[in-house]
């Protein structure tokens, strides 16, 4: 079995699947089951100063469903810890007493001023936490407050509050980003100049899942309206692998630890965070929809698949497939595909020929018999037909070997690379020639 | 099980009364709206989807199920009753295993079709119970079409001339309307009434009149009805049973078994009906299934169901073959009926077996019976009927026969297979053509 143990900006844990801040790090009880299940460590659920926060006494979640009611996307308003704040740090302190090789991180958020950041650094280091994580992504109720997001949109904010927070602490701090800004790499290169020893995303995304259509209303509706909360789950985990790659591969922001959040539902979610750059990664919906068991399957997929690729530790997948990622213009247009579908494989449901037909490319013939073919005269190698097909593997996107000849366009594919900023009908490219 | 299971000779009340009810009840119980949501999940709305080809009636299967699926589930009946206005009954009764289920893209791939019956079934109940009937007729034409028969092929040519702005009388030579719906199914795959339930709604159109208990023939002839109406539609099905050609087939305890399930279907207590110990079927169709599983379920000890031919030449489906093998039945093939023995009635019935081409081995079977059911045919009766293309009425494509102005579908009538559901696809079909014929 592959080496699963973790150590992100020093801080060791046996694996790298830790519960981010939510609900299911909300007090000793969850915490202490969710480490006996397995879980790498854990990031408590947000401080604050008493008095204590309340929260709705209505739904505080909403759902997006797939096929079968599977939970794809959630949406919460709940906001930071309901508790008094000596109660948590209690409680973290008991926690972290008799489980030391697991990691404890601490949220917190207080006001956007100096003084409350000094008073609540010291409390959290006498319980023995191996870091903190300042919570600069809540989109909801906390940032009409002026904290959470409202200070993760502000760059500036977010420079101030680190540097505070790292000239008052000697634990290692992670700065949580949200999602709900333009450029990811903006707030992230603020964390960094403060000093942040890493940046966790994606927090949560401004949403409203649904609406009521007899009470026409927001979904969780509370007495008749409902307010924007933060989606998460499985949904929006193409975001947020986006956002930790655009940090991974930019050259200012080069270096900088992150710890991936947004949809890890499996090891595979997981491995591929840590494939664009995370050094490890948070998980709440998954936990929060299946129980903590499910880091069982995270633990024993991830090493089998470490094992099958001869990958001897963690750290050997960490930003593997950063160089990877790239832009549009660098895209080699000289690689030419076609679709082939799999008569053995196929159940003719058809998809793929309405697919292509009605808002594609017209690449699909259907014959009488229900056989389906690509006509490659017409396929642009869009991967509709692939993303439409309900069976695995059945269509697939085959290279054609350079010196054939494309029967779409007619011309000889190419060995050689060649991307748009050289291409002639690029306006610049001919200007710059 | 009974004390009385071992009682020979042909006697009522087999069974504890729980068993009865156990056994006549629904075959495939209602899905509820959860079991319908899963169901309806794995539909893959194909594209030209091929169980839509496979029905009969060409029900737009993915689009109802989609209805379903997004919580619609009467925009999903009149998807269906649109196409097929006894919907509710096919959702019950089709062997859906030899149609759109055989052609679902599911059963490709995984070997599980979409659950459509049941899912069919779900809408349609969910609206019907609501007492909803959502067609209306359209503006009087003033124009009368007689329709002989009540059963699925006249009901639904009636609807649909009705829906038309048509008057229409339909004729029915027994006492309840609904023909082998309500006389000619198993019980257990119709129960509560259902038959009669689905005439009344389809009756809520308006614009039919119903007589039953007169027939062609014994009341009116055809001259009449061409006379009298401006067109007319002939489905009144098989009258008739084809005869056992074997020695001693005159016994008592030889019976057809279609009077058999009709009796249990109007019978008010299933526990009344006699059965015997050892009971004999001759046949292989959906007929002959029916009426072997049901002795079974009546408390008959032993029930065989003996077919001329292969399981493979079967009519009856191999669902419908399994499903009596299940409740016990047992299936002899390639064996002939030539000799009916017993003094008065029925103690045995002798076979001799037979090759595929039909030629006699030599080599006999008997067994016991107290009461043998044949299930061999029905055949078409009645004088001054149109031309016949073998032994039934040849029509074209949307039912015209010989006669002019006279139309004919359903189990009379050529072209298609003896279902309820290509009966009621015939129906439709030559009501539409009538009424391009009646208003130009």
């Amino acid at each position: 079995m592959a080496d699963l143990r973790s150590e992100f900006i020093g801080i060791k844990s046996p694996n790298p699947f830790w519960l981010a801040s939510a609900p299911p790090t909300d007090k000793e009880y969850n915490v202490r089951r969710a480490f006996d299940a397995g879980w790498g460590g854990v990031v408590w659920k947000t401080l604050g100063f008493d008095p204590h926060v309340v929260n709705v006494n209505g739904p505080r979640y909403g759902a997006v469903f797939g096929a079968d009611r599977r939970l794809l996307g959630l949406n919460n308003i709940e906001l930071i810890t309901d508790r008094p704040l000596q109660t948590n740090l209690d409680e973290i302190k008991a926690v972290k007493r008799d489980y030391p090789d697991q990691a404890m991180i601490v949220s917190l958020m207080v006001p956007c001023e100096e003084e409350p950041w000094k008073k609540i650094l010291p409390m959290v280091e006498e319980t023995g936490a191996d870091g903190v994580e300042l919570n600069f992504g809540c989109p909801h109720g906390m940032s009409e407050r002026g904290m959470g997001s409202a200070v993760g949109q502000v760059p500036e904010y977010i420079e101030m509050v680190t540097r505070w927070v790292k000239a008052n602490t000697r634990m290692p701090v992670i700065v949580k980003l949200t999602p709900n800004i333009t450029d990811i790499r903006k707030p992230a290169g603020a964390a960094k100049s403060g000093g942040a020893d890493a940046v966790s995303l994606i927090n949560t995304i401004n949403s409203i899942t649904s609406v009521d259509l007899d009470l026409f209303a927001p979904e969780p509706t509370i007495d008749g309206k409902g307010a924007h909360g933060g989606y998460c789950g499985p949904a929006v985990k193409p975001i947020a692998l986006n956002m930790v790659a655009e940090i991974a591969r930019d050259p200012e922001l080069h270096g900088l630890p992150i710890s991936g959040i947004g949809g890890v539902t499996t090891w595979r979610d997981a491995a591929e965070f840590l494939a664009l750059g995370a050094g490890n990664v948070q998980v709440c919906t998954a936990a929060m929809t299946y129980g903590f068991k499910i880091v069982q399957e995270m633990i024993s997929g991830l090493s089998d698949y470490m094992d099958s690729k001869g990958i001897a530790s963690v750290d050997e997948i960490v930003g593997r497939a950063v160089p990877n990622v790239t832009d549009w213009n660098q895209l080699n247009l000289n690689y030419v595909a076609k679709a082939k579908i799999n008569q053995d494989l196929c159940i003719s449901c058809g998809r793929c020929f309405a697919a292509c037909e009605d808002t594609s490319h017209q690449a699909i013939a259907m014959s009488e018999d229900r056989t389906f073919t690509v006509i490659d005269e017409e396929c642009v190698a869009c991967n509709l037909c692939v993303n439409v097909c309900p069976v695995e593997e059945c269509i697939t996107m085959e290279a054609m070997t350079p010196g054939s000849t494309d029967p779409r366009t007619g011309r000889v594919v190419q060995p050689d690379y060649a991307n748009w900023t050289t291409h002639p009908n690029n306006p610049s490219a001919k200007a710059a020639e | 099980m009974g004390s009385d299971v071992f009682q020979p000779g042909i006697t009522a009340g087999r069974l504890d009364p729980d068993s009865y009810a156990e056994h006549f009840s629904d075959l495939h119980p209602r899905l509820d709206a959860h079991e319908a949501l899963v169901a309806a999940d794995r539909c893959y709305f194909c594209h030209d989807a091929p169980c839509i080809t496979a029905c009969p009636t060409d029900i737009d299967i993915p689009l109802f199920i989609r209805q379903i699926a997004t919580g619609t589930p009467d925009a999903a009946a009149k998807t269906i009753l649109t196409q097929n206005i006894m919907g509710g009954m096919c959702a019950r009764v089709c062997p859906t295993e030899t149609l759109c289920e055989e052609a679902c893209v599911r059963e490709a791939a995984e070997g599980k079709p979409v659950l459509i019956g049941q899912l069919q079934r779900y809408a349609t109940d969910h609206l019907q119970e609501q007492g909803i009937h959502p067609f209306s007729r359209a503006a009087a034409t003033g124009k009368k079409v007689a329709v002989v028969g009540a059963g699925p092929a006249g009901l639904s040519c009636a609807h649909r001339l009705a829906m038309l702005g048509h008057d229409v009388v339909v004729m029915d030579a027994r006492a309840k309307p609904g023909g082998l719906n309500e006389y000619g199914i198993a019980t257990y795959k119709t129960p509560d009434g259902y038959a009669q339930t689905e005439v009344d709604w389809l009756l809520q159109i308006g614009g039919i009149t119903l007589q039953c208990g007169t027939a062609l023939g014994d009341g009116f002839t055809l001259e009449d009805l061409r006379e009298g109406y401006d067109a007319v539609f002939l489905a009144m099905g098989l009258g008739g049973v084809n005869a056992l050609d074997a020695e001693g087939s005159n016994k008592d305890g030889v019976r057809d078994a279609v009077d058999f399930i009709a009796e249990l279907r109007q019978a008010s207590d299933v526990a009344e009906v006699p059965i015997g110990r050892d009971v004999v079927v001759i046949g292989g169709g959906m007929t002959a299934v029916d009426a072997a599983v049901q002795a079974k379920l009546l408390g008959a000890l032993n029930v065989t169901l003996v077919y001329r031919r292969g399981r493979d030449r079967m009519n009856a489906s191999v669902f419908e073959q399994d499903l009596a093998a299940s409740k016990g039945v047992r299936i002899v093939t390639h064996a002939v009926p030539v000799a009916v023995h017993g003094n008065g009635s029925v103690r045995e019935i002798e076979f001799e077996y037979v090759d595929d081409a039909m030629k006699g081995t030599g080599q006999t079977l008997r067994l016991p019976a107290d009461q043998v059911f044949k299930a061999i045919g029905q055949t078409l009766i009645g004088d001054g009927i149109p031309e016949l293309d073998g032994r039934k009425i040849k029509v074209s494509e949307t039912g015209r026969t010989s006669v002019a102005g006279v139309w004919a579908g359903g189990d009379c009538a050529s072209g298609g297979d003896d279902l309820t559901v290509t009966a009621v696809a015939e129906g439709r079909d030559a009501a539409m053509d009538i009424h391009k014929v009646l208003v130009g």
